[in-house]
């Protein structure tokens, strides 16, 4: 039983595409049949979990399953530049990511453009945040910045990937601020804080979710988000202590292109509906995430305006000139 | 302590019959090459939500242990690793069973990860919080030294070919670097294709290597695909017992480097097993048998891989930060179930803890039973199955498992092409294993040269950032034995008299 199951999840993906063909149906009764619901990550990640708390609030208002699957590579590239040959019926959603969808594909081919993906919904984010381990000798922000005023690039700060979220955030402090660290990329969120833990570093770009996860271990200097999170009501947001950042990793749901217009503001409904469910943004709220609605008829505006912001830092960063 | 009250929590009827679904199922989807560990947890994952807490981690446990168990049939009886941390089984599991001893292997495999297993979970029992410290000193440059001991064993691996083993292995390395590098974010070697955009997934690249090169023998011969010896059929459990008690030391000794390799989140089961396998074979005073169906190499790998379940919750569990893929999902299970790591596990939710603990006891003790019989219902069938239909029916299995890693059809096109690559070289003395050695080192010696790096050029010093730390130094000093032992053997045999000959690791026809 559990192999077929398995079988079935391994080959549903491709069922999805066939059966793609056959079916348009009505945006009233969509969705009557299980939603394929792709995460362009590998399982475990703060997109899958927060997938996995969707998933079963989609079943109660729904009455069909969201089938959690996962299409990693290339730090979601593989994914995204999939998602066009998917079938546009509104049976297959994917994760969809930012800053990665605007900074991965800018300057190079990756595979995908950030206008093929039709975002319906942007549901919540996890804000960037400098932790520091309890020991730490950096009390506030401000000892971090006197730290690197001193010794230009002697402070170090890990963080997950490059041109990603803890990288953009790491740019943006440095020229908000004024000064040079060094951020250094690991592999994923695990491994960022792995070597704050492990004291090979002195500092860590994370977010308020790795804050929530390791408390007993770290604490956080700053939060990039406009309210102060209710879980650390004395971490102070960089806004309180004069820097302008507000930002970390958004993410929301895209569908290929060509999906119908109804279809995707009913998608666009379900998830919005999942967001207003009060047992649901208490489990986000616990793990440190931050909930957002964006729906269809305001995405246009929000990609424009983060396509604004994350254009400047990547000039900064050198991505495109 | 209320220690016998969890254990008898997980001894509950429902809970042992969760057990029991779960050790099985996993180890019949780990012995399907491509569907791994991580996979079968993670397709558990949405059905334990319903679940008690408790049962939900007594099954995806047992799953777990059942899953790295079961890659080793797939290993043994058609030479294909089913998960990286079942490599080393094919070395000697598959001359095994060539010769007509795959119920042996099969059986020595079964004893050998329940050894593993309990050495593993025992150490999570009563060690984790202080061998979770141990993990948190495993910086960067650490895991770059560990990586180059690593493809150090390349040398004792491959004895007699020292120099196609690390061209392999060079290849290997370069077959990493395909696709987005984490650190930097540059596409590397993609040649503009959207195939290569992932880069080489190695599960993939491991049912490639291995599992191709069998099939097209496999046709291309008309010989049967395994010998059998008609007197001696079936589970073969005094003579495996035999092996075992012969083998305790190794046993013991495997178990404890499955154990410790695990807790470095960084390493994984694939280093653990060939790290045990390699100091089996130094130690052993048969070691030119090793290679060609030593069963004493089996009861190593299997041993370690096992171990490494219980070692890699200790980081999972203590800290927060999963030792393995498996455990990130466990991970993101216990966060959604509204669980917390860290020390909370072990007071507040002390009871699931310990009821979660006790359960992996019980899946591990479980394998003995199950596994015997599964495994030799596996054997049978391939056994009696005709080459007519085996092949067709391995084909279609390795493009179902690798198109189901991570649902991609360039994987499937990747497995194909290094599989007719593979089955080439092999005819020229390359083997599979230090390329793919190359292929799972790489990326952790380039992502810690290069954090070493940046953190040496902030701290000042370079020197002191490679070279400083006590244990840097001593990754050194044993990557630097490991290197030279096989010379210094060599010649120590040659002032002997007798020439070593070839000692192929790997027969593959």
């Amino acid at each position: 039983m559990r192999i077929s199951r398995s079988i079935a999840l391994a080959t549903g993906f491709g069922i999805t595409i066939a059966a793609g063909v056959t079916t348009l149906a009505a945006a009233d009764d969509f969705p009557s049949k299980d939603v394929q619901y792709v995460i362009p990550f590998g399982p475990g990640g703060e997109s899958d979990i927060s997938a996995r708390l969707q998933q079963k609030y989609f079943e109660e208002i729904t009455g069909e399953q969201l089938v959690v699957q996962y299409m990693p590579g290339g730090g979601g590239a593989v994914g995204w530049s999939q998602l066009s040959d998917m079938s546009a019926d509104g049976y297959t959603i994917m994760g969809s990511n930012l800053p990665h969808i605007i900074l991965k594909p800018m300057g190079k081919d990756v595979g995908f453009q950030t206008a093929d993906l039709n975002n319906f919904f942007y549901f919540h984010y996890s804000p960037d945040a400098i932790l520091v381990r309890n020991d730490s000798p950096f009390e506030t922000l401000d000892d971090l910045i006197q730290a690197a005023e001193e010794a230009p690039g002697a402070v170090t700060l890990s963080g997950s990937g490059t041109y990603s979220a803890n990288d953009v955030a790491n740019t943006r402090f440095q020229q908000l601020a004024d000064v040079t660290t060094t951020y250094i990329p690991f592999k994923g969120t695990g491994a960022a804080v792995t070597a704050l833990l492990g004291g090979q570093v002195q500092a860590e770009w994370g977010y308020t979710t790795v804050a929530a996860n390791h408390q007993d271990k770290v604490r956080m200097l700053a939060v990039a988000a406009e309210e102060r999170h209710p879980l650390f009501p004395d971490v102070p947001t960089f806004q309180e202590l004069g820097y302008d950042m507000v930002g970390g990793a958004y993410r929301g749901m895209a569908v290929p292109e060509g999906t119908p217009e109804e279809i995707q503001q009913r998608l666009s409904d379900i998830f919005q509906q999942i967001n207003e469910n009060p047992e649901f943004q208490q489990k986000m709220q616990d793990l440190g995430f931050v909930l957002m609605d964006v729906p269809l008829g305001e995405m246009d505006d929000f990609m424009a305006e983060q396509h604004r912001v994350y254009e400047a830092t990547a000039r900064e960063l050198g991505l495109i000139d | 302590m209320d220690m016998l009250s969890y254990a008898l929590g997980a001894l509950s009827p429902v809970n042992l019959g969760l057990a029991l679904l779960g050790v099985a199922s996993g180890i019949i989807i780990g012995a399907l090459p491509g569907l791994s560990a991580t996979m079968a947890v993670a397709v558990l994952v949405p059905v334990t939500f319903g679940m008690a807490p408790e049962s939900a981690l007594i099954m995806l446990g047992a799953i777990y242990t059942g899953a790295i168990y079961g890659g080793s049939y797939a290993a043994i009886l058609v030479n294909t690793p089913g998960t990286p941390s079942a490599i080393a089984t094919t070395f000697d599991g598959y001359p095994m069973a060539k010769r007509g001893d795959g119920d042996l292997a099969v059986t020595l495999s079964t004893l050998a990860s329940v050894v593993g297993g309990l050495v593993g979970v025992l150490a999570l029992l009563t060690l984790a919080p202080l061998l979770a410290q141990v993990a948190l000193s495993f910086g960067p440059v650490e895991y770059f030294w560990l990586a180059i001991f690593g493809l150090t064993l390349i040398s004792a691996l491959s004895e007699g070919s020292t120099l196609k083993g690390f061209m392999g292995a060079g290849f290997g390395l370069l077959l990493s670097t395909v696709g987005v590098a984490v650190v930097g974010g540059d596409i590397r070697y993609t040649f503009g294709s959207q195939v290569l955009l992932g880069g080489i997934e190695t599960v993939s690249a491991l049912i490639g290597l291995y599992c191709i090169p069998v099939l097209i023998d496999l046709v291309a011969t008309p010989e049967a695909h395994l010998k059998v010896d008609e007197e001696q059929r079936g589970i073969r459990l005094r003579e495996g017992l035999a092996h075992a008690w012969l083998g305790k030391l190794n046993l013991l000794r495997s178990a404890t480097i499955g154990t410790g390799v695990a807790i470095l989140p960084g390493a994984g089961g694939s280093i653990a097993s060939l790290v045990s396998y390699s100091e089996a074979r130094r130690a052993s005073r048969d070691s030119a048998s090793f290679g060609k169906g030593n069963p004493q190499g089996v009861l190593a790998t299997e041993a370690a891989n096992n171990a490494t379940v219980g070692g890699g919750f200790i980081p999972t569990l203590v800290l927060g930060i999963p030792g393995t893929p498996p455990d990130a999902v466990i991970l993101g299970a216990l966060l959604v179930q509204g669980f917390r790591t860290g020390p909370e596990l072990f007071t507040t939710n002390a009871n699931i803890t310990y009821t979660f603990v006790a359960g992996l006891f019980l899946a591990t003790i479980l394998l003995l039973p199950l596994g015997l019989l599964i495994g030799r219902y596996a054997f049978k069938s391939i056994i009696t199955i005709p080459k007519a239909l085996l092949v067709p029916t391995i084909a279609f299995m390795t493009v179902i498992g690798t198109y189901a890693i991570r649902n991609s059809i360039s994987d499937v096109i990747i497995m194909l092409t290094l599989g007719v690559v593979g089955w080439l070289l092999n005819r020229y003395g390359f083997r599979p294993s230090p390329i793919v050695l190359g292929l799972i080192l790489g990326p952790i010696a380039e992502q810690g040269f290069v954090q070493g790096f940046l953190m040496g050029r902030a701290s000042g010093s370079y020197a002191t950032t490679f070279f400083g730390g006590p244990i840097s130094l001593t990754i050194i000093a044993l990557s630097l034995l490991s290197v030279f032992y096989p010379l210094i053997k060599a010649r120590r045999a040659r002032r002997r008299g007798h020439d070593g000959g070839d000692s192929h690791q790997e027969t593959s026809s």
